[in-house]
Formats: C-alpha cells, structure tokens, sequence
C-alpha cells in the first residue's frame, strides 16, 4: 500500500510547474530530460525500423539473388503471389492453426494449473518451481528431447511407456504411435502447449494473488458456492489476465521458428510463415517474396497487436491511477 | 463430503462458537478450503510431475550409456555414467561444443551489458523523471517488441553480408540488444516506479544532486530489478535461433545453433543428445529459477507485477 500511494503522486511529480521567467530555462530542462531516453530511442529505430522500411522496399521488387539480372520493380506481384502460393496459403493456415490452438490449449490448462496453485498444499514452492521447467530449457533443446526422447517411434518415452503398460498385463502387441509422421502439426502444438502453459500459469497466478480476497469471503459469507465466487467473481478479475496472456502468447508463437524448425524441418505441412520465409530467403533467395511475407506476418501482427496494446494499456493505465 | 457433519465446523473452529446456530453451509464454506486443498494439493502435485517429465526424462537419460537410453521399454534403473557428458565435449567425436557455448556467452552477456547501459537511463527519463508524453514513448518501445523477427531478418542480411559482419558474434549480440531493450525499458520503468516519491523529494530538499539522489536513493530499490532485467535478457539472447540461424556460420554459431546439428536422427546418440541439451539449457535453467517472479513480469512487458 505504501508504494501505491507513492505511485499516485507521480505524475504530478513529473511536471513541476515552470516559473514565469524560467521558460528558455525550461526548454533546456526538457532536452536534459529527454537526454537519457535518447541513445535507447535512436538505437532502436535505426535496428528494428529501418531494416522494416527495407523489407517493404525489397517486397516490391522482383529480386532472386541467383539471376541479378532479372531484379527490377514488381508492383505488387510478390503479394499476389504469396496470398495465392498452396504453399504459402499453408503457411499461412499453419501458422493460425498453430497460434490459435497453443494459445486457447495452454490458455486453459494454466488456468486449471494457476487455480490450483493458488491454494495452499505441501511442496507448493516445489510443485511450481517443478511447473516452470518446461519453460526454462533453451527452446531448441526442448524441441530436441520432444523429437528424439519423447516421440521417437522406435525408443521414445511415450511408446516405451506404452510397451512398459502393456506388458505388465502381458502383452506382448502394445499399442505404438508415431506422432511426428502422422500428425506432425499435433506433435509441434503438444510441445509448444507443454513449454508455454508454465507461462500463462505464472501471468494467471499473478492476477490471482492480486485478487480482492475480502470480496471473496463476503461471497462466501453469503453462501456462495466456489463455482458461483469463480464464475462472478475469479474469472471477471482474471480477464484482463486472460488477455493479457493469450494476447503476448500469440505475438510470441506467431514467430516460432525453432520448434518448426528441429521438429519437423517444415515437412508435411508444418511450415508456418517465419519457417517459410526462412526458406524462401535463405535456401529458395527469392528476396522480394520472402520481403512481401514478411510484410504479409508484420499486417497480421498488428492486428492481433492492436488488441494487445489495448489490453496492456488498460493493465498500464490502472496500474498508473491507483 | 461425506464425512462432514454438522459438529465438524464447530469443532474445528474454536474461536467461532457464535456461529454454530447459523445455517449449515457456512460450516462448510469455512471447511471448503482445507479440503479442496489436499485435492488440489495432489492434483497440482500430479501435474506438474506430468509436466516435468520430458525435463527430468532428459536429465536422467543424459547420465544413461548409449545402449541403454535407446529401449523400448525404456530402462530407467539402468546405471549411471558420464560417458555421453564426455562425449558431448568432443571426447572422441573431434566436434567442440565450446566454442559455440562461448559464443553464446559473449553474444548474450555483451547484448545484456549494453541493453542495462541504454534501458536503465531511458528508464530514469520515463519514470523518476519523466519527459512528456512518456506513455507514448513506452508504446513505441512496445511496438517494436510486437514486429516478427522474420520481417527484418533479410535486410540485416544483406546489411551483415555487405558490411563484412556476418558470422560475427558482436553483431549477433548488437541484434539481441535491440531485441531486448524493449523488454528491458519496461521492466525497468515498473521496478523505478518501486522508488518513492517522498524519498526524491526528501533528498532534493536535503539538497543531494543527481549523483548522490542515483546513488543513495534509486540505487537501492532498483538494484534487485537491474539483476532481474539482466537475467531475463541474458535468457532470451541465449535461446535464440533464428537470428543465430541466419547471421552466424562457422565461426560465430552460437549454442542453439550447435543443437541444431542433432535435428536429423541419423546416426543419432540420443544419451548424448540429451547431455547436450542438459548442458545448452543449464544457464537458462538456473538464471530462469532465480528469476522466476520477474520472469513473467519481463515477458508481459512489465504489465503484471
């Protein structure tokens, strides 16, 4: 409570009400301000905004490095073609697929997971430090030990396991899948939902342990049941928690690339856009078709950022009035 | 359920005998908690075990020999070596991962020190002193956090290519600082808003300067989230793959990319593939469980504390 009340008072604090003669004193006062900011600001937009003005340029061109010859200005051939390539139409149906699936999947399971760390049992610490695993090895690693250690057909964890199961009743025919050569988009979903749910956990468990519990035990007093304090009262706060988690989640596997990547290497219809324009840069050297994809996944960001900006702003402007 | 009786509540609630005319069911609204817990003590307790598993399935097999990490059924009593640990540093194989596991440190160390010297006085300019229109400001450093890698990645390329940088791990590390300053400016702003006003004011009355203000008043309270910041930007260049991927080869590939060289499963040692992952992911591991309340604080850009 005490740094709340330290936080209201700042913004009055930043504008300190010049004096009347003081006004050139001020302007100077105000680039002195702005000084600290500036390295940081200028540093940012020559790394991040200028290399996007010239994927937008090179989206334009015809500009395969392999015939130099042939570069010139395209028009908006390089769109037409990545919005009616099967291939990147795929990358693109991949890509939502992908994203909305980890997102509600891991969504959901850290809800059930935050919920029930939110009460008090033995080992709590334990179990949540055991929960935050998944998320701590380096995403490429994971990928890996899923591929190799988990869904290999011929010795990975889950067919052995099976094999293990079956044979304690006797049998020697256990059950044996292959996840990664018949349903490869479910074995890339299953080890991005296991390594982010850890992350939508820790955002839920957060808003959880900010939850007015004086409110819950008035329900309680008047005999709510725990389903009626969840439904009006848990979930309505966790709301913009909710948001908030599958809105960054989506910005953050809208760009996986690693576990695309090591999985499945894009085959069988799991290249999703990062992984296509990889490729259609790195091994194919289209540079304006992989330029105007690039541009095609920077539309969908914003989109889907729009509504996060929104959403961090609402946490960011109660955050700034309390 | 069924073994709640109505003398229950009372009994256990010694201070409370006023209420035990009231209705049954505050009884059990107050006993609800203590019994859901051991349930959802053991629920959580099972889950996370489950969610463990490929985690603690890859530490153990690391320690197994060859032969005994590839069975099926998997033989998990089997003994316990070094053998694929010594082979992952090139015991016999003649490929080093050290070079890479360096690579990996300067690039992310170097990005680390570099975002800590650009954020903390951005930070300062949006927080202690903030300039005008300063959410704007944070908005932008936001934006730039929300565009795809992938829309960038050909033109520093080409830029890398053509200005003699590619396969040079400071120009790696020069990317991860503008992938992590972002981040870092927003977690540092939420961590100086931890600095109370009345402190400043009383050092500004008391007459301190801006040195001695930094030193005596801010220092203090931000140095745990400077610690934090670094930590969460450290993890973040050390995971890196794409940019790795596509600006490093030979000499400046960093540890994911090593990884990278165990994708196909031809000729794959699987022990030894485990030890490698064990030993890529151990920075990460500890600096992400010393970090673990800021962690998510970092990646939702400092919106929930």
């Amino acid at each position: 409570m005490t740094n709340a009340t330290a936080r209201i008072s700042r913004p009055g604090h930043s504008a300190p009400q010049p004096s009347s003669n003081a006004r050139s004193r001020g302007r100077a006062l105000a680039w002195v301000r702005r000084a600290p900011l500036l390295p940081a600001l200028i540093f940012l937009i020559i790394v991040t905004q200028l290399p996007f003005v010239v994927t937008l340029i090179i989206s334009f061109l015809n500009w395969n490095s392999l015939s130099p010859d042939k570069t010139g200005f395209a028009g908006f051939e390089n769109y037409i073609q990545v919005l009616t390539d099967p291939d990147m139409q795929q990358a693109i149906v991949t890509t939502i697929i992908q994203t909305v699936a980890v997102v509600l999947a891991s969504l959901v399971l850290g809800l059930g997971l935050a919920l029930l760390l939110d009460k008090k049992f033995i080992g709590r610490g334990l179990a949540r430090t055991l929960l935050i695993a998944p998320f701590l090895v380096v995403p490429v690693a994971a990928a890996l030990i899923w591929k190799h250690a988990i869904l290999n057909p011929v010795y990975g964890l889950i067919n052995g396991t099976l094999t293990w199961v079956w044979s304690l009743f006797g049998s020697d025919t256990p059950p044996q899948t292959d996840l990664l050569s018949q349903a490869p988009l479910m074995a890339i979903i299953i080890s991005l939902v296991w390594q982010w749910t850890p992350f939508m956990m820790l955002i839920l468990l957060a808003g959880l342990q900010s939850r007015p519990m004086d409110t819950v035990e008035a329900a309680q007093m008047d005999g709510a049941t725990p389903w009626d304090i969840f439904r009006h009262l848990t979930l309505p706060h966790l709301r913009q928690y909710l948001e908030l988690g599958g809105l960054l989640g989506a910005i953050y596997i809208v760009q996986n690339f690693d576990a695309v990547f090591t999985l499945t290497s894009g085959g069988l219809g799991t290249a999703n856009l990062p992984y296509a324009i990889y490729e259609t840069f790195y091994f194919a050297n289209e540079y304006g078709l992989a330029s105007a994809a690039g541009v095609v996944v920077v539309i969908g960001t914003i989109i889907v950022a729009t509504f996060a900006l929104r959403t961090v702003f609402s946490l960011f402007k109660k955050e700034a009035a309390r | 359920m069924s073994t709640l009786t109505p003398t229950e509540p009372r009994a256990s609630v010694p201070g409370r005998t006023a209420l035990t005319t009231g209705p049954r069911r505050r009884g059990k609204s107050r006993m609800d908690p203590t019994r859901n817990n051991t349930a959802a003590g053991i629920a959580a307790w099972l889950l996370a075990l489950l969610f463990a598993v490929p985690v603690l399935w890859m530490i153990l097999t690391s320690f197994h020999s060859e032969t005994d990490a590839a069975t099926n059924p998997p033989s998990i009593a089997a003994d316990l070596n070094l053998d694929a640990y010594k082979e992952f540093f090139g015991a016999s194989s003649g490929v080093s991962p050290w070079p890479s596991l360096i690579n990996s440190a300067t690039a992310s160390i170097f990005s680390t020190v570099l975002v800590l010297l650009l954020a903390i006085p951005a930070a300062y300019a949006l927080s202690i002193r903030p300039v005008k229109k300063w959410t704007d400001v944070m908005f932008f450093f936001l934006s730039t956090k929300m565009m795809p890698v992938v829309a960038a990645v050909l033109p520093l390329y080409l830029f890398a290519k053509n200005a003699g940088a590619l396969d040079n791990i400071w120009f790696l590390g020069l990317m991860y600082t503008s992938m992590n300053l972002p981040i870092a400016v927003w977690m540092m702003r939420s961590f100086l808003d931890e600095v109370p006003v009345e402190m400043l004011e009383a050092a500004q009355i008391d007459g301190a300067g801006l040195l001695l203000t930094l030193r005596k008043v801010v220092a203090p309270v931000a140095m745990p989230g400077i610690a934090a910041t670094a930590l969460i930007c450290f993890i973040f260049s050390w995971n890196e793959l794409l940019l790795a991927r596509v600006l490093t080869g030979v000499v400046a590939g960093t540890a994911p990319v090593f990884l990278t060289g165990f994708v196909s499963s031809q000729g794959l040692f699987l022990a030894k593939v485990c030890a490698a992952a064990v030993v890529v992911s151990l920075p990460v591991l500890f600096a992400g469980f010393a970090a673990q309340d800021k962690l998510v604080q970092g990646l939702s850009l400092g919106a929930v504390k």
